[in-house]
């Protein structure tokens, strides 16, 4: 589904990055594991197709992402990539129903109220849909931000250190929820984070 | 959810931010509108009022009292002149003047002027009234329709006039009787008491007889010049004045049975003595012709009256007015201005706070015009509701300036329609609007997606 083969990316000021290519299919999660500084964020935006790399190619089911342009780039982005931050954004003037519909407007998705009321009920946040996130606990925000990720039924899920806040039980709870939601979508999931206790859970992992 | 909704909730969420940039703009277009719709009002007041009267004849002063006075009711009025003065206009044969009004000024009742004049006023206003309804004697009088509702007065009633217009510094004796009121005109006969010239002499002509002083301040209590303070000679005047029994025999004649015609005529005035006096005359001319155009001058340079042109005095009044309107334009202006900076620094401040928001809008699909038009958005709603609130307090402003005028002038103002200037303010005002938010929206949209994956 996802293909990077021999990645680079330069910024202007630092030496070359390059990274290890990569090939994952739906079902299979793969975690990318690194220290602070080697690179893992830029892997993550590159993937993305938030950075464009200075060389190698990212094939998703077929479509070449380094070369759409920057505004084809942003719809793609929003129809089928769906991102699990590290903290979790929100549109803070809205509550977590709207801030779904929202996501569906900017990514010009036939709104589906049904699945959404579903997955707030599978994330057990339903009861919080009429609240701002803001007001919300860390870990119900943790979940809405999932949620949001996921909403649009992405083909890849990206995850940014999800669970580095969160202790042991919280952790767990959220990697197996992001396993559960990608097996029924049937989408690639790309975790990338310090968080070595997650090793375990996961066989396909790389090091960066 | 479209972006629309997303701006206006993101204003609802956090208001505090936007009330100063509200408040100012209210300020802003409100002073404007105010000062729109005032400006429009005055103008069409004095035009309506303007009647086609080419010149107003009175005792020596500023012309533009007399005109204020004469006219538009509005200042003391210059003096008296006397009726021996006034004759040759009065006279149906003079070559010039087609309709000629005589005024008498000075009394009133609770507020509203009492005026003494022939029914020839009511072609000048292009009033239609039945003869059964108008002032024919003495003492009789038809109300305007606008002091006849302020005052609930209906026919029949009775009232005593008092001396001056101000209030009741003390107020004559005779009865004056409501004999007939006038449908709404919206002209200044609507704020008027209309009655007979010999009326004014019956109540105060006997000081005459007592001083022997014609057209001196002694009976007169319009004062003879510019006279602002004229309620202190009411007061000094009060005793020559006050006698009012004494029944005149100038005026008596009228109820003679030779006199048949109304006292409310300019031929019944030419039957009578020239020491009478009255306070001004409203001329319009039979034609516009070189003769007609000097009689003004003639009676400046050779008359101890004056002439005074109500288009010249009016446009006079005008540019006077324009000297303060065009400052307090000014001043609208800059608060304007002000109010389109503070929107634009108050949003340029949101920003800082709202990048990573605006940066998560753009990793979930949304373009960079999309949030470009939400940052628009935002300004054209504050430039929106702060405009609706700037209307909604000019025409406040004008409800309450209205009151004011009618309870200090017996003027009203009404609430206006929508100009066509004012439907200009509101498009500039909008306008405003986006240009403030112009340059935050070109930075939002140049918001940098990858930093939302910086956390770590």
């Amino acid at each position: 589904m996802l293909k990077a083969t021999q990645l680079e990316y330069k910024y202007k000021s630092g030496p070359t990055l390059t990274f290890p290519s990569i090939e994952i299919g739906s079902g299979d999660p793969l975690l990318v594991l690194g220290d602070s500084g080697s690179g893992k964020t830029t892997f993550l935006q590159l993937l993305a197709g938030i950075r464009k790399p200075i060389q190698g190619q990212i094939l998703f089911e077929d479509i070449p992402l380094d070369k759409l342009s920057d505004s084809a780039l942003d719809k793609f982005r929003g129809r089928n990539i769906g991102i699990v931050f590290q903290q979790p954004y929100f549109i803070d003037a809205l509550t977590v129903e709207e801030n779904i519909m929202a996501s569906y407007y900017f990514s010009s998705i036939k709104k589906n109220e049904k699945r959404g009321t579903q997955l707030l009920d599978r994330l057990n946040i339903l009861k919080k849909a009429k609240s701002r996130p803001r007001q919300l606990s860390v870990g119900e925000q943790q979940r809405v931000g999932i949620a949001l990720a996921l909403i649009n039924s992405p083909k890849l899920i990206l995850a940014d250190e999800p669970t580095s806040a969160l202790d042991d039980n919280n952790a767990q709870a959220v990697l197996s929820l992001l396993r559960e939601e990608a097996d029924r979508l049937g989408s690639a999931l790309i975790i990338v984070t310090h968080d070595k206790r997650l090793k375990d859970n996961i066989e396909q992992t790389i090091n960066l | 959810m479209n972006l629309f909704s997303i701006s206006w909730k993101n204003i609802l969420h956090k208001p505090t931010s936007v009330v100063l940039s509200l408040v100012l703009f209210a300020l802003g277009v409100g002073l404007i509108a105010f000062l729109l719709q005032v400006d429009k009002q005055v103008q069409q007041k004095f035009e309506n009022n303007l009647a086609g009267i080419d010149l107003v004849v009175g005792a020596k002063g500023s012309p533009l009292q007399l005109i204020l006075s004469s006219m538009y009711h509005i200042d003391a009025p210059t003096g008296n002149i006397s009726l021996e003065q006034a004759r040759p206009f009065l006279n149906p044969q003079h070559p010039l003047v087609d309709l000629a009004v005589p005024l008498s000024l000075g009394d009133s009742y609770k507020g509203y002027r009492i005026v003494g004049t022939t029914h020839d006023i009511l072609d000048l206003y292009g009033i239609q009234l039945p003869a059964e309804m108008m002032w024919q004697e003495n003492f009789e009088v038809t109300a305007g329709a606008g002091v006849a509702r302020k005052l609930n007065l209906s026919v029949g009633d009775v009232f005593q006039s008092s001396h001056g217009f101000t209030d009741d510094i003390h107020s004559h004796d005779q009865d004056l009787k409501i004999v007939g009121i006038l449908e709404p005109t919206n002209t200044v006969v609507d704020q008027l008491l209309l009655t007979t010239p010999a009326t004014f002499w019956k109540m105060h002509n006997h000081a005459e007889d007592e001083t022997g002083r014609n057209g001196d301040t002694g009976h007169n209590h319009n004062g003879n010049n510019h006279n602002h303070n004229h309620e202190h000679e009411h007061e000094h005047n009060h005793n020559h004045n006050h006698d009012h029994k004494h029944e005149n025999g100038n005026v008596d004649s009228m109820k003679s049975p030779e006199s048949i015609i109304s006292s409310a005529s300019n031929t019944f005035l030419l039957q009578q003595g020239g020491n009478q006096e009255i306070t001004s005359l409203l001329l319009t001319f039979k034609g516009r012709n070189f003769q007609a155009l000097n009689l003004g001058r003639n009676i400046n340079e050779n008359t101890d009256m004056q002439a005074a042109s109500p288009a010249i005095e009016i446009n006079r009044l005008f540019s006077l007015m324009d000297t303060g309107t065009q400052a307090l334009n000014t001043l609208a202006l800059a608060i304007v201005f002000v109010s389109g900076l503070s929107i634009f620094l108050a949003m340029l401040n949101k920003l800082r706070d709202r990048k990573l928001e605006l940066a998560y809008m753009r990793v979930k699909g949304a373009s960079r015009t999309q949030v470009f038009m939400l940052i628009i958005f935002e300004g054209l709603i504050i430039a929106f509701l702060g405009s609706l609130l700037g209307f909604l307090l000019s025409y406040g402003g004008l409800y309450f300036l209205s009151e004011s005028m009618e309870t200090n002038y017996n003027y009203s103002l009404s609430a206006g329609s929508f100009s066509k200037a004012e439907l200009y303010l509101f498009f500039s005002a909008l306008g405003l609007g986006v240009i403030a938010a112009l340059i935050p929206a070109i930075q939002a949209s140049k918001t940098d997606i990858s930093i939302t994956l910086e956390g770590n």
